[in-house]
């Protein structure tokens, strides 16, 4: 009897530690969430703010209204739409192109066996740990040459600019990739083999049908990356309308940072947006992908 | 010998059905070469040499990997390759040679365009081949002068044209006085050597075309302009013809003897000057030691904190069944999902000492607030909180991912053996997770080593550093300091000094990469192929 009774106790005892365990961790939840959003809710209030100058927001505005979305869609100094219509361009084809480039590439490292194969990757690497930033003007300079022989990918072209970015396709992703193929046995394929299909055929019907939720995620986050690139960007592009969205927004900050600052907050806002909708809806896929690099060493 | 392709190769069909993308592939390469040729021969007709050189090379090896049968796997990654050589390794390559050279804001231009513009100075001898002259004046206000040489000769020189010598009759030129100075020219008055000796623009004229240009010295005599200096090729030296000093080479300078130089200076290889400067230099070592000190603190602690604020989350939250789990992670990832360049911004704004949210609410409670940007402590803690802020997400993602990699069996193991809490994350937890999640750490630390657009977007790098030979700011790092001495030219230019900068930098973080390697699987991974 008294065991029946002492096991029920300590049922319960257990099951409220663990509610106090869980009200604790809530809290603490509460506070770091509060840490964590506490800055979106500022843009957020400080692009309602119809004065629109950093000197007079408050977290709250008092008689919010749109005005400064307004005045973003209709400034003609600021060409918004122009700006965020180039961004997506400009990530949306860097982003498949350097998919495909680094899916067909990393195929070739995980599957066939040639002299130099390690030597290759590890240069891969080490190439792209090197820093870029002063190896800038080098690229000013070469765009700015094939600018005079071929106009089309000369400066303040988005066609230079994204060849520029997809310089840098063949790095890390190819070492990920190549985790990703390493962990598809080899015998699908040398079955395949068998049957005389070609290594194309191959790659293309039975390996990356397989792949292909990775796939998306490294495009996407590929996107992500190119949207928020802005050091190159800058550089290479000259004039107003060619400028991506973090251009625009840096200048403009750069240009009057106090005055503008509700504008600036709504045109962030929207800029930032599409990535916050991407990566709050596919966040189960993209944290996969994120951590299934970490999780197989 | 080993064959460039083994394994799978015996199995490859080679029937007559792959003949046809065989010839295509050929077809393609003839055009792409035919464009190749084309680029290059413009490239070199506009003086592009190291350009073109380097699309030279590449379009050799594109040729090779796609005939050489053996370099089939190549054939996959070729594209990749080419952008690679072309906008990574090219710009590099290029980096690498500036760091051995003086190329900067004095030394811009090439030898020979340095030597071509200092040859174009010219000076007026005082004493040699010398010309009487007469001067004409237009009513329009142009000059003409009647120059006699020491054997009597007659020249007329005009502004802009060749020296000439007309005969009476020719080019409006009048009978000739006694002197043998024409009375009359054509559209020109003759002046009177009062009017001349008073005339203040006469003096200032140059006469005749480029090359023999003469102009007025004294009342009595005009003189041919002279370049001021003759290069001497042997001795690799400008001498000037006024003076006589000899200007030589000194690292891209033309320099005399006394130390007086030339204008343009010229890049010019210097060796190890830039990198011996780096590790000598008295004048940079002052705000260099700060910044490397501060590099490499804030990429420790950045990492440390980052990660330790990451995983505490991960480990709280690391329970399937908790409430709202779902709804708790997404809301902790939004600063991970915000553009870096916006969120660094919006720091910026909140940060303001004056007008920021977050100063206006720390006097509020109580009555002091840090001043975020303009004192050197509180600069770098606001440096750490945004960049916490940043990354702390990426690190509760990856962390809660290996988490849930961690098998059950240890725990129970561990729990069975007695271990508390403390001693199973510190002896089971931690060491896996480590395992799992080290060349991440690593890859992070070598980014924040040089995460140039937090501390270029949040402050610049300031507050400067009183005194600094070079603009440099509390809050530099290498990679940032490195920009303001190629980029902003507040006291000169110094790109090849700040390209041998980046070669250090590549140098430390290609080390810590390697080392990283030696010490996890990957490389074993890569020969072995899982």
């Amino acid at each position: 009897m008294s065991s029946t009774f002492s096991f029920r106790k300590l049922r319960t005892s257990a099951s409220a530690q663990r509610a106090f365990g869980v009200a604790i961790r809530l809290v603490i939840a509460v506070i770091l969430i509060t840490f964590s959003i506490f800055p979106i809710l500022w843009m957020i209030s400080a692009s309602l703010n119809p004065t629109g100058s950093l000197a007079t927001q408050t977290l709250i505005p008092k008689n919010w209204g749109l005005g400064n979305y307004q005045e973003l869609m209709s400034s003609k100094e600021f060409p918004f739409w122009t700006w965020l219509w180039n961004s997506f361009k400009i990530s949306s084809i860097t982003s498949i192109i350097s998919l495909a480039i680094t899916t067909i590439a990393a195929y070739a490292f995980s599957r066939f066996r040639f002299k130099g194969r390690v030597t290759m990757l590890k240069g891969i690497l080490l190439i792209n740990v090197f820093p870029g930033l002063l190896a800038l003007v080098a690229t000013f300079l070469m765009i700015s040459q094939l600018g005079d022989v071929v106009p089309p990918l000369g400066l303040n072209t988005h066609a230079a600019l994204i060849l520029v970015y997809l310089g840098g396709a063949m790095g890390i992703n190819i070492w990920l990739m190549k985790g990703f193929y390493d962990t598809i046995p080899h015998d699908i394929d040398e079955s395949a083999m068998v049957e005389g299909a070609s290594d194309w055929q191959i790659f293309t019907q039975l390996i990356l049908p397989l792949l292909r939720p990775i796939l998306i995620v490294i495009a996407i986050l590929n996107y992500i990356n190119t949207y928020g690139e802005f050091v190159l960007a800058r550089v290479l592009l000259k004039s107003f309308d060619q400028y991506t969205l973090m251009v625009g927004l840096q200048i403009f900050v750069g240009a009057q940072f106090q005055q503008r600052w509700g504008v600036f907050a709504a045109g962030a806002l929207i800029g930032a947006l599409p990535i916050m909708i991407i990566y709050l809806v596919l966040q189960d896929q993209i944290v996969g992908g994120l951590t299934q690099g970490a999780v197989k060493g | 010998m080993t064959s460039l392709v083994t394994g799978d190769t015996p199995k490859r069909k080679t029937s007559s059905f792959r003949i046809a993308p065989r010839i295509l592939r050929l077809v393609l390469l003839l055009v792409g070469d035919a464009g190749v040729g084309w680029l290059l021969s413009k490239l070199i007709s506009l003086g592009y040499l190291p350009f073109a050189t380097a699309i030279l090379i590449i379009a050799l090896l594109v040729n090779f990997v796609l005939i050489y049968k053996r370099a089939y796997p190549i054939r996959w990654m070729i594209i990749g390759l080419v952008l690679m050589a072309m906008f990574t390794i090219y710009p590099i390559i290029f980096t690498v040679w500036v760091s051995f050279t003086n190329y900067g804001e004095a030394h811009l231009v090439t030898k020979e365009q340095a030597i071509s513009q200092i040859l174009k100075e010219k000076y007026l001898p005082t004493t040699g081949k010398a010309y009487g002259w007469t001067a004409f004046k237009s009513p329009q206000g142009d000059y003409a002068l009647w120059l006699i040489d020491s054997e009597g000769n007659g020249y007329l020189a005009k502004q802009g044209e060749p020296l000439a010598q007309p005969k009476p009759g020719e080019m409006g030129v009048g009978p000739l006085d006694s002197k043998g100075i024409p009375e009359t020219i054509e559209g020109y008055k003759r002046l009177t050597a009062i009017q001349a000796a008073t005339d203040k623009n006469l003096t200032e004229i140059l006469f005749g075309e480029a090359g023999t240009t003469i102009q007025v010295r004294s009342p009595t005599e005009a003189a041919q302009i002279l370049p001021l200096y003759v290069y001497d090729a042997t001795k690799d030296a400008m001498i000037s013809q006024e003076t006589g000093i000899v200007y030589s080479d000194i690292r891209g300078t033309f320099t005399s003897p006394d130390g007086t130089t030339l204008k343009p200076g010229f890049i010019a290889t210097i060796n190890f000057t830039n990198f011996r400067d780096f590790f000598t230099s008295p004048a940079l070592r002052g705000p260099l030691i700060r910044v490397i000190i501060w590099n490499f603190a804030f990429a420790f602690l950045s990492l440390f904190l980052n990660f330790s604020l990451g995983l505490a989350i991960a480990i709280l939250f690391n329970d399937r069944f908790f409430p709202l789990k779902k709804l708790i992670r997404s809301l902790l990832i939004i600063p991970y999902t915000v553009p870096a360049l916006i969120t660094i911004l919006i720091w910026r704004g909140m940060l303001n000492p004056e007008l920021g949210v977050i100063n206006h609410i720390l006097k509020s409670l109580f009555s002091w607030a840090p001043a975020w940007f303009t004192d050197e402590w509180w600069a770098k803690v606001a440096i750490l909180i945004v960049n916490l802020w940043l990354s702390y997400p990426y690190f509760m993602l990856i962390c809660s991912g290996a988490l849930q990699s961690i098998s059950e069996d240890y725990y129970g193991a561990a729990q069975v053996d007695g271990a508390s809490r403390w001693q199973q994350f510190r002896f089971i937890t931690l060491p896996l997770l480590l395992v799992a999640v080290g060349p991440l750490l690593v890859a992070s630390f070598t980014f924040n080593f040089n995460n140039f657009n937090l501390i270029y977007l949040f402050n610049a790098g300031g507050p400067p550093i009183a005194g600094s030979p070079t603009p440099a700011g509390h809050t530099d790092i290498l990679i940032s300091y490195v920009y303001n001495l190629a980029f902003t030219a507040s006291r000169g230019i110094n790109y090849g000094f700040a390209s041998a900068i980046t070669i250090i930098i590549f140098i430390i973080i290609g080390a810590i990469t390697l080392f990283q390697f030696r010490y996890t699987r990957m490389w074993e991974e890569v020969s072995k192929n899982v």
